[in-house]
């Protein structure tokens, strides 16, 4: 197993605000819009630097997003962002309509994904966006697992001409990837490989998938552990080339099992080679307030749910 | 273009809506007819566009229109009459209205950018979405400093939206200035008066509270009303506010038995009834 060590912990969003100060530099069409949620969004240093290149759209969300398809004919890269619930779910029919079939270049992207988000409880711990935005044409999908991973995201939307979601989270979690890693949307990232298991992880489940794969190891399970960071576009052939090796997948992701990550790797699966496949996920439920970490044990999204799901696909290989 | 050309092009456009209606027999004549001189008189008039051609002959458009005056169309629904008056202004083949709602068209139901039609910038039909959408527009022409006017065009059944409220309040808060919206308010929607299905009450004073400059229309059937309060409408531009036009119009009008009721909404006319209707409609610019 590859080593993976981190020196500090940062929270995912502020890689988010460190991307966007980046760009405020680099892409003078960049803009960003934010629905009364700044500092949540690590927005501080872009206005500062950019105070005509961001909108303040208040608590109205829905407008927001239409602004910044406006936005978007004139030529400019808007980047509206809010938390996820509200960037998600309380705008679907706007982004379809005015973003998505519309062609328009927003970037749709938000914090306080998942169940990190952590005491403030279920109403604002969306755990079914990323179901809806896969399944809605033009869109790409994106689920960066730390702070350097978020803040190349976000930089390398940049330059992707087309709709996107970008979803990241609140809690301090490992650093661990390269802080000049080449982000390519749609390529996913071998983090370990290995013989006996394929797990295919997200956002915060890539550490979480580490920490399991260790705990294999000891066991004499050697297991592949891959980044989708890029939700959708899938990349398929990474999948499917692991698979040939090992015989059988275990999914992770902060999200319902219905419609996201695990969904779209069993869909890819079924049809192109049919294999056992465990998922881990929320299972048809809201969340609760709580701590990140208590939250992650109560509902199975943690090391030791991965590692005993993997234990359940070799058995059926 | 002087009054007499714009209403005999509204009497040709008014040919279109009817008989794209009835060539699909789906589609939403009230509603397009009742606007038909306002988008007239923009197009025609009003907004400045690029009027340069391409080597296909047909005026060249681009998403961006930078330096040009843009138009959103938020109650996407009256699609029949946004199309007859690109194609007749030069956008693309007025043959093409025969397309409109078929498979293969680019004249979709509703207004759509999928197809890549020249004329459209965003999708709409959705209600509601296209006042932000033109809040856009017009910040992005404050920030480039572009001299332009963004107009867009909503209903008045539209108003329930929530989002047009979110929107109402953006435009005066960042001074969008340089926006004009119309409100179509012909007191009809699908299901009935908009008195009964859900009263509008005083827009003008809702809109006042909000922060908007307000030009009555009480005629938007007169082009030369329309013309008037298009030009008062620029007038108040350029004032730190923006302006809405409150447009009284009459759902139909232009064709008699379609006036005064709610019921042609969304319904086709027959082979009969088409032809009362081309009857009371003089063809003055040739029928496509």
């Amino acid at each position: 197993m590859k080593k993976y060590t981190y020196t500090e912990k940062k929270d995912t969003r502020s890689g988010f605000g460190a991307g966007m100060a980046e760009l405020g530099k680099s892409h003078p069409n960049v803009m960003a819009l934010c629905a009364d949620l700044v500092a949540s969004l690590k927005l501080d240093a872009f206005i500062k630097e950019n105070p005509d290149r961001f909108v303040q759209c208040g608590i109205a969300e829905a407008n927001m997003i239409g602004v910044a398809a406006g936005l978007a004919i004139a030529g400019y890269v808007p980047y509206a962002t809010t938390f996820a619930n509200f960037g998600s779910g309380r705008v679907y029919d706007q982004i379809r309509q005015s973003v998505a079939y519309s062609g328009a270049n927003v970037k749709i992207a938000v914090s306080h994904a998942g169940l990190t988000l952590g005491e403030d409880g279920a109403t604002h711990q969306i755990l079914e966006d990323l179901a809806m935005m896969r399944s809605m044409p033009e869109m790409t999908v994106i689920n960066p697992c730390d702070y350097n991973q978020t803040k190349a995201a976000t930089i390398a939307l940049a330059d992707h001409v087309g709709p996107a979601y970008l979803r990241f989270g609140r809690p301090v979690v490992p650093v661990f990837t390269d802080p000049n890693q080449e982000f390519v949307i749609g390529k996913a990232w071998m983090v370990n490989e290995g013989k006996d298991v394929t797990i295919v992880a997200t956002g915060h489940l890539v550490w979480e998938a580490i920490q399991a794969g260790e705990l294999l190891e000891q066991e004499g399970i050697d297991a592949e552990i891959i980044n989708i960071h890029t939700i959708k576009p899938l990349d398929e052939e990474a999948i499917l080339k692991s698979v040939e090796k090992t015989g059988c997948v275990v999914t992770a992701e902060e999200h319902q099992l219905n419609g996201g990550l695990g969904d779209a790797v069993c869909q890819l699966l079924s049809r192109k080679r049919p294999t056992p496949v465990e998922m881990v996920g929320v299972d048809n439920s809201f969340g609760e307030s709580g701590t990140p970490a208590q939250l992650m044990e109560k509902y199975g999204l943690n090391a030791a749910a991965i590692v005993e799901k993997v234990k359940q696909v070799i058995a059926r290989k | 273009m002087k009054v007499e050309e714009l209403k005999a092009t509204a009497a040709q456009v008014r040919r279109d809506i009817v008989r794209m209606v009835h060539g699909c027999q789906s589609g939403h004549p009230g509603g397009s007819l009742g606007c038909t001189d306002l988008v007239t008189a923009l197009y025609f008039h009003a907004m400045k566009i690029d009027d340069s051609k391409g080597a296909d002959g047909y005026l060249n458009f681009s998403k961006e229109g930078k330096g040009e005056d843009l138009f959103f169309l938020s109650n996407g629904h009256i699609s029949p009459l946004f199309y007859s008056v690109l194609a007749r202004r030069g956008y693309f083949d007025i043959k093409e209205m025969t397309t409109f709602r078929k498979i293969n068209s680019r004249l979709q139901g509703h207004p759509a950018t999928h197809e890549h039609l020249p004329g459209i910038r965003v999708a709409s039909g959705s209600l509601g979405q296209g006042l932000s959408v033109a809040n856009g527009a017009a910040y992005a022409k404050k920030l480039r400093k572009e001299d332009n006017v963004v107009y867009v065009l909503m209903g008045d059944g539209e108003q329930q939206e929530g989002q047009i409220w979110e929107a109402a309040q953006f435009a005066p808060h960042y001074k969008l200035d340089n926006l004009v919206a119309i409100v179509d308010w012909n007191k009809q929607q699908i299901d009935g008066s908009t008195d009964k299905v859900m009263d509008n009450r005083d827009l003008k004073a809702k809109y006042q509270a909000f922060g908007w400059l307000t030009v009555d229309l009480l005629d938007g059937n007169d082009m030369q009303q329309v013309l008037d309060a298009l030009a008062a409408a620029k007038a108040l531009l350029g004032k730190g506010q923006p302006v809405v036009i409150l447009m009284k119009t009459e759902m139909g009008a232009g064709v008699d038995f379609m006036m005064y009721t709610h019921k042609w909404h969304g319904t086709a006319p027959n082979d009969e009834q088409l032809a009362a209707a081309l009857a009371q409609l003089p063809e003055t610019l040739g029928d496509y």
